[in-house]
Protein backbone atom coordinates (compact mmCIF):
# COMPACT_ATOMS: atom_id res chain seq x y z
CA UNK A 1 0.00 0.00 0.00
CA UNK A 2 2.60 2.51 0.98
CA UNK A 3 4.31 1.51 -2.17
CA UNK A 4 1.91 2.13 -4.35
CA UNK A 5 1.06 5.48 -2.67
CA UNK A 6 4.70 6.90 -2.92
CA UNK A 7 4.72 5.58 -6.75
CA UNK A 8 1.39 7.72 -7.32
CA UNK A 9 3.20 10.65 -5.76
CA UNK A 10 6.09 10.26 -7.94
CA UNK A 11 4.06 9.97 -11.34
CA UNK A 12 2.97 13.84 -10.34
CA UNK A 13 6.39 14.77 -9.55
CA UNK A 14 7.61 13.58 -12.72
CA UNK A 15 4.57 12.52 -15.14
CA UNK A 16 4.30 9.89 -16.91
CA UNK A 17 1.63 11.21 -18.67
CA UNK A 18 1.56 14.87 -19.36
CA UNK A 19 -1.96 16.33 -20.09
CA UNK A 20 -1.77 18.68 -22.89
CA UNK A 21 -4.09 20.04 -25.24
CA UNK A 22 -5.15 17.58 -27.88
CA UNK A 23 -6.65 16.56 -30.09
CA UNK A 24 -5.81 13.11 -28.34
CA UNK A 25 -8.23 11.00 -30.19
CA UNK A 26 -11.33 8.78 -29.27
CA UNK A 27 -11.54 8.30 -25.88
CA UNK A 28 -8.76 9.15 -24.12
CA UNK A 29 -7.28 7.25 -20.83
CA UNK A 30 -8.47 10.12 -17.48
CA UNK A 31 -5.93 11.91 -16.37
CA UNK A 32 -6.67 9.94 -12.72
CA UNK A 33 -6.20 6.86 -14.14
CA UNK A 34 -3.04 7.46 -15.58
CA UNK A 35 -1.55 8.70 -11.88
CA UNK A 36 -2.35 12.38 -11.91
CA UNK A 37 -3.50 13.36 -8.71
CA UNK A 38 -5.22 16.31 -7.79
CA UNK A 39 -3.68 19.32 -6.21
CA UNK A 40 -4.05 20.59 -2.31
CA UNK A 41 -5.24 24.13 -1.31
CA UNK A 42 -2.57 26.64 -1.85
CA UNK A 43 -1.52 23.89 -5.04
CA UNK A 44 -2.19 24.12 -8.41
CA UNK A 45 -2.09 21.53 -11.20
CA UNK A 46 -0.38 22.31 -14.82
CA UNK A 47 -0.13 20.17 -17.26
CA UNK A 48 -0.45 16.94 -15.21
CA UNK A 49 2.10 18.09 -12.74
CA UNK A 50 1.31 19.81 -9.13
CA UNK A 51 2.63 23.16 -9.03
CA UNK A 52 2.05 26.42 -6.45
CA UNK A 53 -1.26 28.22 -7.02
CA UNK A 54 0.32 31.06 -8.29
CA UNK A 55 2.19 29.12 -11.09
CA UNK A 56 -0.86 27.62 -12.28
CA UNK A 57 -2.47 31.10 -12.47
CA UNK A 58 0.31 32.75 -14.60
CA UNK A 59 0.45 29.54 -16.59
CA UNK A 60 -3.29 30.15 -17.07
CA UNK A 61 -2.65 33.55 -17.61
CA UNK A 62 -0.06 33.13 -20.53
CA UNK A 63 -2.60 30.73 -22.02
CA UNK A 64 -5.49 32.68 -22.38
CA UNK A 65 -3.25 35.63 -23.36
CA UNK A 66 -1.33 34.13 -26.54
CA UNK A 67 -3.78 31.51 -27.58
CA UNK A 68 -6.01 31.74 -30.31
CA UNK A 69 -9.79 32.98 -29.49
CA UNK A 70 -9.52 33.01 -25.02
CA UNK A 71 -13.17 32.32 -24.46
CA UNK A 72 -14.97 32.04 -21.03
CA UNK A 73 -17.07 29.01 -20.34
CA UNK A 74 -19.62 30.07 -17.58
CA UNK A 75 -21.27 27.20 -16.25
CA UNK A 76 -25.07 27.33 -14.09
CA UNK A 77 -23.48 28.37 -10.62
CA UNK A 78 -21.73 31.15 -12.10
CA UNK A 79 -24.51 32.58 -14.45
CA UNK A 80 -27.39 31.65 -13.09
CA UNK A 81 -28.51 34.09 -9.49
CA UNK A 82 -28.49 30.82 -6.55
CA UNK A 83 -27.15 33.40 -4.24
CA UNK A 84 -25.17 36.58 -3.34
CA UNK A 85 -21.81 34.44 -2.93
CA UNK A 86 -22.18 33.12 -6.77
CA UNK A 87 -23.39 36.21 -7.69
CA UNK A 88 -20.26 38.05 -6.47
CA UNK A 89 -18.16 35.34 -8.28
CA UNK A 90 -19.95 35.68 -11.76
CA UNK A 91 -19.17 39.86 -11.15
CA UNK A 92 -15.75 38.35 -10.32
CA UNK A 93 -15.31 36.07 -13.89
CA UNK A 94 -16.71 39.53 -15.54
CA UNK A 95 -13.37 40.91 -13.92
CA UNK A 96 -11.00 38.43 -15.48
CA UNK A 97 -13.31 38.63 -18.79
CA UNK A 98 -12.15 42.34 -18.94
CA UNK A 99 -8.52 41.57 -18.60
CA UNK A 100 -8.51 39.35 -21.67
CA UNK A 101 -8.57 41.33 -25.09
CA UNK A 102 -10.69 39.70 -27.46
CA UNK A 103 -12.27 37.60 -25.40
CA UNK A 104 -15.60 35.38 -26.00
CA UNK A 105 -18.00 34.48 -22.99
CA UNK A 106 -20.03 31.52 -24.02
CA UNK A 107 -22.16 30.47 -21.19
CA UNK A 108 -23.05 26.57 -20.39
CA UNK A 109 -26.76 27.56 -18.31
CA UNK A 110 -27.83 23.83 -17.83
CA UNK A 111 -26.83 20.61 -19.23
CA UNK A 112 -29.41 19.59 -20.87
CA UNK A 113 -28.98 17.14 -23.92
CA UNK A 114 -29.98 19.46 -26.73
CA UNK A 115 -30.72 17.79 -29.99
CA UNK A 116 -31.19 18.54 -33.08
CA UNK A 117 -28.66 21.16 -33.37
CA UNK A 118 -26.89 23.73 -30.82
CA UNK A 119 -25.83 27.39 -31.59
CA UNK A 120 -22.40 27.00 -31.17
CA UNK A 121 -22.01 30.89 -30.87
CA UNK A 122 -24.33 31.29 -28.35
CA UNK A 123 -24.13 27.89 -25.89
CA UNK A 124 -21.63 25.13 -25.21
CA UNK A 125 -23.07 22.20 -24.06
CA UNK A 126 -21.40 19.09 -21.85
CA UNK A 127 -22.97 16.80 -24.46
CA UNK A 128 -20.80 17.90 -27.10
CA UNK A 129 -18.65 20.63 -26.12
CA UNK A 130 -16.37 20.16 -29.35
CA UNK A 131 -18.58 21.66 -31.45
CA UNK A 132 -19.05 25.06 -30.24
CA UNK A 133 -14.98 25.03 -29.54
CA UNK A 134 -14.16 24.18 -33.28
CA UNK A 135 -16.94 26.71 -34.55
CA UNK A 136 -15.64 29.10 -32.89
CA UNK A 137 -11.90 27.90 -33.12
CA UNK A 138 -11.05 28.78 -29.74
CA UNK A 139 -7.49 27.41 -28.45
CA UNK A 140 -7.80 28.69 -24.84
CA UNK A 141 -10.77 28.31 -22.22
CA UNK A 142 -11.85 28.70 -18.63
CA UNK A 143 -14.52 26.66 -17.30
CA UNK A 144 -15.51 28.29 -14.13
CA UNK A 145 -19.03 26.99 -12.28
CA UNK A 146 -19.48 23.96 -13.95
CA UNK A 147 -20.56 21.08 -11.23
CA UNK A 148 -17.43 18.53 -11.37
CA UNK A 149 -19.30 15.30 -13.15
CA UNK A 150 -20.10 17.33 -16.07
CA UNK A 151 -16.28 19.29 -15.88
CA UNK A 152 -15.06 15.99 -16.06
CA UNK A 153 -17.10 14.71 -19.00
CA UNK A 154 -16.60 17.86 -20.90
CA UNK A 155 -12.57 18.42 -20.27
CA UNK A 156 -12.27 14.72 -21.61
CA UNK A 157 -13.98 15.38 -24.66
CA UNK A 158 -12.38 18.38 -25.52
CA UNK A 159 -8.64 16.74 -24.88
CA UNK A 160 -9.97 14.14 -26.70
CA UNK A 161 -11.34 16.20 -30.16
CA UNK A 162 -10.07 19.64 -30.46
CA UNK A 163 -6.58 21.54 -29.57
CA UNK A 164 -8.00 24.20 -26.78
CA UNK A 165 -5.84 24.69 -24.01
CA UNK A 166 -8.42 24.04 -21.02
CA UNK A 167 -8.11 25.68 -17.50
CA UNK A 168 -10.83 24.11 -14.99
CA UNK A 169 -10.98 27.19 -11.87
CA UNK A 170 -12.74 24.79 -9.63
CA UNK A 171 -14.91 25.34 -6.61
CA UNK A 172 -13.61 21.92 -5.30
CA UNK A 173 -11.09 19.57 -5.65
CA UNK A 174 -10.10 20.56 -9.30
CA UNK A 175 -9.84 18.96 -12.48
CA UNK A 176 -6.99 16.39 -13.38
CA UNK A 177 -7.96 16.53 -17.49
CA UNK A 178 -7.35 20.15 -17.69
CA UNK A 179 -4.35 21.80 -18.53
CA UNK A 180 -4.19 23.81 -16.01
CA UNK A 181 -6.63 24.06 -12.92
CA UNK A 182 -6.83 25.41 -9.13
CA UNK A 183 -9.07 23.99 -6.65
CA UNK A 184 -11.46 25.61 -4.16
CA UNK A 185 -11.63 28.47 -6.20
CA UNK A 186 -13.87 31.32 -4.33
CA UNK A 187 -13.73 34.93 -5.50
CA UNK A 188 -10.46 35.22 -3.58
CA UNK A 189 -8.81 33.48 -5.71
CA UNK A 190 -10.55 34.34 -9.00
CA UNK A 191 -9.34 37.78 -7.72
CA UNK A 192 -5.92 35.90 -7.82
CA UNK A 193 -6.36 34.97 -11.73
CA UNK A 194 -7.03 38.89 -12.45
CA UNK A 195 -4.27 39.84 -10.87
CA UNK A 196 -1.85 36.96 -13.14
CA UNK A 197 -3.74 37.91 -16.36
CA UNK A 198 -2.38 41.70 -14.92
CA UNK A 199 0.91 40.53 -14.29
CA UNK A 200 1.75 38.55 -17.12
CA UNK A 201 0.58 41.72 -19.52
CA UNK A 202 2.87 44.02 -17.19
CA UNK A 203 5.85 41.94 -18.30
CA UNK A 204 5.17 42.90 -21.75
CA UNK A 205 3.54 39.87 -23.27
CA UNK A 206 1.56 41.10 -25.69
CA UNK A 207 -2.10 39.61 -25.85
CA UNK A 208 -3.11 37.50 -28.87
CA UNK A 209 -6.16 40.00 -30.05
CA UNK A 210 -3.62 42.43 -30.42
CA UNK A 211 -1.04 41.16 -32.61
CA UNK A 212 -1.73 41.72 -36.41
CA UNK A 213 -3.20 38.28 -36.71
CA UNK A 214 -5.21 38.41 -34.06
CA UNK A 215 -6.70 41.64 -35.17
CA UNK A 216 -6.85 40.47 -38.68
CA UNK A 217 -9.12 37.31 -37.29
CA UNK A 218 -11.15 39.22 -35.29
CA UNK A 219 -11.87 42.19 -37.71
CA UNK A 220 -12.87 39.20 -40.71
CA UNK A 221 -15.02 37.72 -37.78
CA UNK A 222 -17.22 40.77 -36.99
CA UNK A 223 -17.56 41.00 -40.84
CA UNK A 224 -18.33 37.28 -41.37
CA UNK A 225 -21.11 38.07 -38.41
CA UNK A 226 -22.21 41.86 -39.92
CA UNK A 227 -23.32 39.87 -43.41
CA UNK A 228 -24.67 36.85 -41.58
CA UNK A 229 -27.13 38.93 -39.32
CA UNK A 230 -27.81 40.99 -42.76
CA UNK A 231 -28.63 38.18 -44.78
CA UNK A 232 -30.91 37.07 -41.79
CA UNK A 233 -32.97 40.08 -41.66
CA UNK A 234 -33.45 40.34 -45.02
CA UNK A 235 -34.72 36.52 -45.09
CA UNK A 236 -36.78 36.31 -41.95
CA UNK A 237 -40.69 35.94 -42.56
CA UNK A 238 -42.56 38.70 -42.16
CA UNK A 239 -45.84 38.47 -39.72
CA UNK A 240 -48.65 40.38 -40.07
CA UNK A 241 -48.84 41.75 -36.77
CA UNK A 242 -47.64 39.93 -32.99
CA UNK A 243 -48.78 37.15 -32.01
CA UNK A 244 -49.86 38.27 -28.40
CA UNK A 245 -53.65 36.37 -29.18
CA UNK A 246 -52.68 32.61 -28.86
CA UNK A 247 -54.56 30.28 -30.59
CA UNK A 248 -58.28 29.27 -30.51
CA UNK A 249 -59.64 28.29 -27.34
CA UNK A 250 -60.31 24.40 -27.72
CA UNK A 251 -62.40 23.62 -24.43
CA UNK A 252 -64.52 20.62 -23.93
CA UNK B 1 -34.36 25.15 -9.44
CA UNK B 2 -37.26 27.34 -7.82
CA UNK B 3 -38.19 30.89 -8.60
CA UNK B 4 -35.96 32.49 -6.20
CA UNK B 5 -32.85 30.68 -8.44
CA UNK B 6 -34.64 31.27 -11.70
CA UNK B 7 -32.93 34.76 -12.84
CA UNK B 8 -29.59 35.21 -14.54
CA UNK B 9 -26.65 36.66 -12.55
CA UNK B 10 -26.30 40.49 -12.62
CA UNK B 11 -24.05 41.11 -15.47
CA UNK B 12 -24.25 37.79 -17.51
CA UNK B 13 -28.17 39.05 -19.32
CA UNK B 14 -26.28 39.62 -22.57
CA UNK B 15 -24.33 36.94 -22.62
CA UNK B 16 -27.22 34.39 -22.19
CA UNK B 17 -28.75 32.90 -25.41
CA UNK B 18 -32.37 34.16 -26.27
CA UNK B 19 -33.90 31.14 -24.76
CA UNK B 20 -32.88 31.22 -21.35
CA UNK B 21 -33.86 34.72 -21.31
CA UNK B 22 -37.64 34.06 -22.73
CA UNK B 23 -37.39 31.08 -20.37
CA UNK B 24 -37.18 33.70 -17.21
CA UNK B 25 -39.20 36.49 -18.78
CA UNK B 26 -41.86 34.57 -20.48
CA UNK B 27 -41.59 30.99 -19.19
CA UNK B 28 -44.44 29.31 -17.36
CA UNK B 29 -43.05 29.16 -13.91
CA UNK B 30 -45.42 30.37 -11.04
CA UNK B 31 -47.62 31.12 -12.95
CA UNK B 32 -50.81 29.51 -14.17
CA UNK B 33 -50.84 29.01 -18.36
CA UNK B 34 -53.39 27.29 -20.75
CA UNK B 35 -53.40 25.67 -23.79
CA UNK B 36 -54.87 28.01 -25.21
CA UNK B 37 -52.40 30.79 -24.35
CA UNK B 38 -49.69 28.71 -26.72
CA UNK B 39 -47.69 31.17 -28.99
CA UNK B 40 -47.98 33.38 -25.87
CA UNK B 41 -45.61 32.33 -23.64
CA UNK B 42 -42.08 30.12 -23.79
CA UNK B 43 -42.89 26.50 -23.21
CA UNK B 44 -40.39 24.47 -21.72
CA UNK B 45 -40.20 22.04 -24.07
CA UNK B 46 -39.92 23.33 -27.94
CA UNK B 47 -37.19 21.82 -29.89
CA UNK B 48 -36.48 17.94 -29.57
CA UNK B 49 -34.90 14.96 -31.75
CA UNK B 50 -38.40 12.84 -32.09
CA UNK B 51 -39.74 11.10 -35.26
CA UNK B 52 -41.46 13.71 -37.64
CA UNK B 53 -45.44 13.19 -36.71
CA UNK B 54 -44.67 11.50 -32.90
CA UNK B 55 -47.75 11.70 -31.43
CA UNK B 56 -45.65 11.07 -28.33
CA UNK B 57 -44.37 14.32 -28.73
CA UNK B 58 -47.51 16.41 -28.95
CA UNK B 59 -48.29 14.81 -25.60
CA UNK B 60 -45.67 15.23 -24.08
CA UNK B 61 -45.56 18.94 -24.98
CA UNK B 62 -49.06 19.28 -24.00
CA UNK B 63 -48.93 17.28 -20.38
CA UNK B 64 -45.32 19.57 -19.96
CA UNK B 65 -48.07 23.19 -20.28
CA UNK B 66 -50.93 21.43 -17.38
CA UNK B 67 -48.27 20.58 -15.02
CA UNK B 68 -49.31 23.00 -11.98
CA UNK B 69 -46.23 24.25 -11.05
CA UNK B 70 -43.22 23.63 -13.13
CA UNK B 71 -40.26 24.98 -11.46
CA UNK B 72 -40.76 22.62 -8.45
CA UNK B 73 -41.46 19.38 -10.38
CA UNK B 74 -38.51 16.33 -11.22
CA UNK B 75 -39.92 14.58 -14.07
CA UNK B 76 -38.56 10.60 -13.92
CA UNK B 77 -37.72 8.39 -16.99
CA UNK B 78 -36.62 5.65 -18.63
CA UNK B 79 -35.14 4.49 -21.81
CA UNK B 80 -37.40 4.87 -24.90
CA UNK B 81 -38.43 7.40 -26.97
CA UNK B 82 -40.03 9.64 -24.34
CA UNK B 83 -36.82 10.48 -22.22
CA UNK B 84 -35.23 12.00 -25.54
CA UNK B 85 -38.44 14.84 -25.18
CA UNK B 86 -38.24 14.88 -21.65
CA UNK B 87 -34.74 15.61 -20.72
CA UNK B 88 -34.53 18.57 -23.04
CA UNK B 89 -37.42 20.13 -21.09
CA UNK B 90 -36.72 22.68 -18.55
CA UNK B 91 -37.32 20.77 -15.48
CA UNK B 92 -35.21 18.54 -13.74
CA UNK B 93 -35.69 15.12 -15.51
CA UNK B 94 -33.63 12.66 -13.66
CA UNK B 95 -32.91 9.12 -16.33
CA UNK B 96 -34.16 5.94 -14.35
CA UNK B 97 -32.62 2.45 -15.26
CA UNK B 98 -35.55 0.59 -17.17
CA UNK B 99 -37.18 -0.62 -14.90
CA UNK B 100 -36.97 1.17 -11.56
CA UNK B 101 -38.32 4.30 -12.58
CA UNK B 102 -41.29 4.50 -9.76
CA UNK B 103 -38.82 3.11 -6.75
CA UNK B 104 -36.93 6.21 -7.91
CA UNK B 105 -39.41 8.26 -7.30
CA UNK B 106 -40.92 6.22 -4.28
CA UNK B 107 -37.35 7.55 -3.14
CA UNK B 108 -37.52 10.92 -4.41
CA UNK B 109 -40.53 12.23 -3.77
CA UNK B 110 -40.07 11.20 0.33
CA UNK B 111 -36.65 13.13 0.19
CA UNK B 112 -37.93 15.71 -1.17
CA UNK B 113 -40.48 15.94 1.30
CA UNK B 114 -38.13 16.08 4.42
CA UNK B 115 -34.99 18.22 2.26
CA UNK B 116 -38.10 20.47 1.53
CA UNK B 117 -40.75 20.75 4.15
CA UNK B 118 -41.90 23.89 3.40
CA UNK B 119 -42.39 24.01 -0.29
CA UNK B 120 -44.48 20.95 -2.10
CA UNK B 121 -42.37 19.38 -4.78
CA UNK B 122 -43.88 17.22 -7.33
CA UNK B 123 -42.89 14.07 -8.76
CA UNK B 124 -43.53 13.17 -12.32
CA UNK B 125 -42.93 9.22 -13.67
CA UNK B 126 -43.33 9.83 -17.42
CA UNK B 127 -42.24 6.43 -19.62
CA UNK B 128 -43.44 4.08 -22.00
CA UNK B 129 -45.33 0.60 -21.70
CA UNK B 130 -41.99 -1.12 -21.72
CA UNK B 131 -41.05 0.82 -19.07
CA UNK B 132 -44.39 0.84 -16.63
CA UNK B 133 -46.02 -2.21 -17.66
CA UNK B 134 -42.81 -4.85 -18.82
CA UNK B 135 -39.98 -4.47 -17.17
CA UNK B 136 -41.16 -1.59 -14.27
CA UNK B 137 -44.16 -3.73 -13.79
CA UNK B 138 -43.16 -4.48 -10.13
CA UNK B 139 -42.19 -1.28 -9.03
CA UNK B 140 -45.08 0.18 -10.74
CA UNK B 141 -47.44 -1.80 -8.96
CA UNK B 142 -45.52 -1.79 -5.39
CA UNK B 143 -45.42 1.98 -5.58
CA UNK B 144 -49.41 1.83 -6.04
CA UNK B 145 -49.77 -0.63 -2.90
CA UNK B 146 -47.63 1.37 -0.86
CA UNK B 147 -49.97 4.70 -1.58
CA UNK B 148 -46.67 6.77 -2.77
CA UNK B 149 -47.91 10.63 -3.45
CA UNK B 150 -46.58 10.78 -7.09
CA UNK B 151 -47.85 10.51 -10.36
CA UNK B 152 -47.30 8.05 -13.29
CA UNK B 153 -47.65 8.73 -17.17
CA UNK B 154 -47.72 5.99 -19.42
CA UNK B 155 -46.88 6.93 -23.19
CA UNK B 156 -48.16 4.06 -24.29
CA UNK B 157 -47.24 3.42 -27.75
CA UNK B 158 -48.13 0.09 -27.87
CA UNK B 159 -44.64 -1.28 -29.21
CA UNK B 160 -40.94 -0.86 -28.02
CA UNK B 161 -40.48 1.67 -30.78
CA UNK B 162 -37.07 2.96 -29.73
CA UNK B 163 -35.68 -0.57 -30.57
CA UNK B 164 -37.12 -1.77 -33.66
CA UNK B 165 -40.55 -2.49 -32.75
CA UNK B 166 -40.79 -5.49 -30.46
CA UNK B 167 -44.07 -6.05 -28.91
CA UNK B 168 -44.63 -5.07 -25.42
CA UNK B 169 -47.59 -6.05 -22.76
CA UNK B 170 -49.47 -3.35 -24.29
CA UNK B 171 -49.53 -4.48 -27.90
CA UNK B 172 -52.99 -5.43 -29.02
CA UNK B 173 -53.39 -8.89 -29.14
CA UNK B 174 -52.64 -10.24 -33.06
CA UNK B 175 -50.43 -7.52 -33.89
CA UNK B 176 -47.09 -7.59 -36.02
CA UNK B 177 -44.76 -6.15 -35.86
CA UNK B 178 -41.06 -5.86 -37.48
CA UNK B 179 -39.96 -8.37 -34.55
CA UNK B 180 -43.24 -9.86 -33.51
CA UNK B 181 -44.01 -11.27 -36.77
CA UNK B 182 -46.28 -14.24 -35.69
CA UNK B 183 -47.96 -11.75 -34.10
CA UNK B 184 -48.79 -11.33 -30.57
CA UNK B 185 -50.48 -13.77 -28.73
CA UNK B 186 -51.83 -12.42 -25.57
CA UNK B 187 -54.16 -9.73 -24.90
CA UNK B 188 -53.16 -6.46 -24.14
CA UNK B 189 -52.41 -5.54 -20.31
CA UNK B 190 -55.23 -4.04 -18.57
CA UNK B 191 -53.13 -1.47 -16.75
CA UNK B 192 -56.18 0.47 -15.64
CA UNK B 193 -58.15 -2.31 -14.26
CA UNK B 194 -54.81 -3.21 -12.10
CA UNK B 195 -54.37 0.33 -11.36
CA UNK B 196 -57.86 0.30 -9.87
CA UNK B 197 -56.86 -2.72 -7.66
CA UNK B 198 -54.45 -1.07 -5.73
CA UNK B 199 -56.74 1.88 -5.12
CA UNK B 200 -55.03 4.56 -7.43
CA UNK B 201 -56.60 8.09 -6.12
CA UNK B 202 -57.00 8.97 -9.50
CA UNK B 203 -56.70 7.04 -13.17
CA UNK B 204 -57.20 8.58 -16.76
CA UNK B 205 -56.96 6.75 -20.28
CA UNK B 206 -56.81 9.21 -23.24
CA UNK B 207 -55.06 9.89 -26.82
CA UNK B 208 -53.79 13.21 -27.89
CA UNK B 209 -57.01 14.47 -29.76
CA UNK B 210 -57.36 17.08 -26.85
CA UNK B 211 -54.99 19.33 -25.66
CA UNK B 212 -56.85 21.43 -22.99
CA UNK B 213 -58.22 17.66 -21.83
CA UNK B 214 -54.36 16.86 -21.57
CA UNK B 215 -53.27 19.74 -19.52
CA UNK B 216 -55.91 19.37 -17.79
CA UNK B 217 -55.92 15.68 -16.64
CA UNK B 218 -52.26 16.03 -16.06
CA UNK B 219 -52.86 18.87 -13.55
CA UNK B 220 -55.56 17.10 -11.55
CA UNK B 221 -53.53 13.99 -11.52
CA UNK B 222 -50.32 16.19 -10.24
CA UNK B 223 -52.55 17.89 -7.50
CA UNK B 224 -54.40 14.80 -6.24
CA UNK B 225 -51.01 13.02 -6.28
CA UNK B 226 -49.54 15.52 -4.01
CA UNK B 227 -52.25 15.33 -1.29
CA UNK B 228 -54.10 12.31 -1.63
CA UNK B 229 -51.99 9.20 -3.02
CA UNK B 230 -50.92 7.72 -6.23
CA UNK B 231 -52.43 8.93 -9.55
CA UNK B 232 -51.83 7.21 -13.01
CA UNK B 233 -52.73 8.49 -16.35
CA UNK B 234 -52.40 6.11 -19.92
CA UNK B 235 -52.06 7.71 -22.68
CA UNK B 236 -52.18 6.48 -26.21
CA UNK B 237 -49.48 8.28 -28.38
CA UNK B 238 -49.06 6.06 -31.45
CA UNK B 239 -45.41 5.08 -33.03
CA UNK B 240 -46.24 6.05 -36.43
CA UNK B 241 -42.97 4.42 -37.56
CA UNK B 242 -42.89 0.94 -36.11
CA UNK B 243 -47.07 1.51 -37.19
CA UNK B 244 -46.50 2.94 -39.97
CA UNK B 245 -48.67 5.35 -39.65
CA UNK B 246 -48.03 8.35 -42.38
CA UNK B 247 -47.21 11.18 -41.16
CA UNK B 248 -50.32 13.67 -41.79
CA UNK B 249 -52.26 11.04 -41.17
CA UNK B 250 -51.07 10.64 -37.13
CA UNK B 251 -53.83 12.57 -35.83
CA UNK B 252 -56.61 10.52 -37.79
CA UNK B 253 -55.06 7.63 -36.25
CA UNK B 254 -55.31 8.96 -32.68
CA UNK B 255 -59.04 10.04 -33.20
CA UNK B 256 -59.92 6.68 -34.84
CA UNK B 257 -58.87 4.67 -31.97
CA UNK B 258 -60.06 6.86 -29.55
CA UNK B 259 -62.99 6.21 -31.13
CA UNK B 260 -62.64 2.42 -31.31
CA UNK B 261 -61.06 1.13 -27.94
CA UNK B 262 -59.15 4.29 -26.29
CA UNK B 263 -62.18 6.63 -25.23
CA UNK B 264 -61.57 9.50 -22.58
CA UNK B 265 -62.08 7.55 -19.26
CA UNK B 266 -61.73 9.08 -15.36
CA UNK B 267 -61.65 6.88 -12.12
CA UNK B 268 -61.35 9.35 -9.68
CA UNK B 269 -61.73 8.28 -5.85
CA UNK B 270 -64.32 10.44 -3.46
CA UNK B 271 -60.90 11.23 -1.36
CA UNK B 272 -59.66 12.85 -4.55
CA UNK B 273 -62.75 14.23 -5.44
CA UNK B 274 -63.59 15.94 -2.18
CA UNK B 275 -59.67 17.56 -2.31
CA UNK B 276 -60.29 18.62 -6.10
CA UNK B 277 -63.50 20.52 -5.26
CA UNK B 278 -61.72 22.22 -2.24
CA UNK B 279 -59.07 23.81 -3.80
CA UNK B 280 -61.56 24.87 -6.58
CA UNK B 281 -63.40 26.27 -4.31
CA UNK B 282 -59.99 28.01 -2.49
CA UNK B 283 -58.92 29.32 -5.72
CA UNK B 284 -62.22 31.10 -6.03
CA UNK B 285 -62.58 32.81 -2.72
CA UNK B 286 -59.04 34.01 -3.90
CA UNK B 287 -59.69 35.22 -7.09
CA UNK B 288 -62.70 37.45 -5.08
CA UNK B 289 -60.65 38.37 -2.74
CA UNK B 290 -57.95 39.60 -4.85
CA UNK B 291 -60.61 41.27 -7.08
CA UNK B 292 -62.38 43.00 -3.44
CA UNK B 293 -59.09 44.66 -2.82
Amino acid sequence: MKGSLLSMATATVSPRYQVLPGPEGLLPPSACAMGVELPQDGEGLVEGVIVSEDKAFKAAARALLTRRNPTLFPGPLVVWGWNKHTEEKASMVLEIAAEIPGVKIIPMPDYRPIYPKIDPEAVINPCHPNLTIWHNKIEACIFVGVHCHFANVTLKMVRAGTNCYTIALCAEAGHEDAMASVPRCGTEKLHKMVEALRQVKKEGLTPWALTADGKRELAAEREQKKKQREAIAASAPQFAHELVAGLDENEE
Amino acid sequence: MSLETLRIAPGFESYMPKEYVDLVERGPYGRDVKVSELGTFKEVLEEHPMCAGCAMTLFIRVALIGLPCPEHTVILGTAGCGRLALSQASIPFIYGNYGDTNGVASGLKRGLEIRFPNQTKDVVVMAGDGGLSDIGFSCVMHSWFRKEKFTTVMLDNEVYGNTGGQESGMTNKGMVLKMAPFGKKFEKMDMIGLAKTAGVAYIARLAPTNPTRIANVIRKAVLIAREVGPTYVQAYTSCNIEYAIPTPKVMDDARAVEKDRYGFMEIISDEAKAYLERIEQEKKSKAKAVAGT
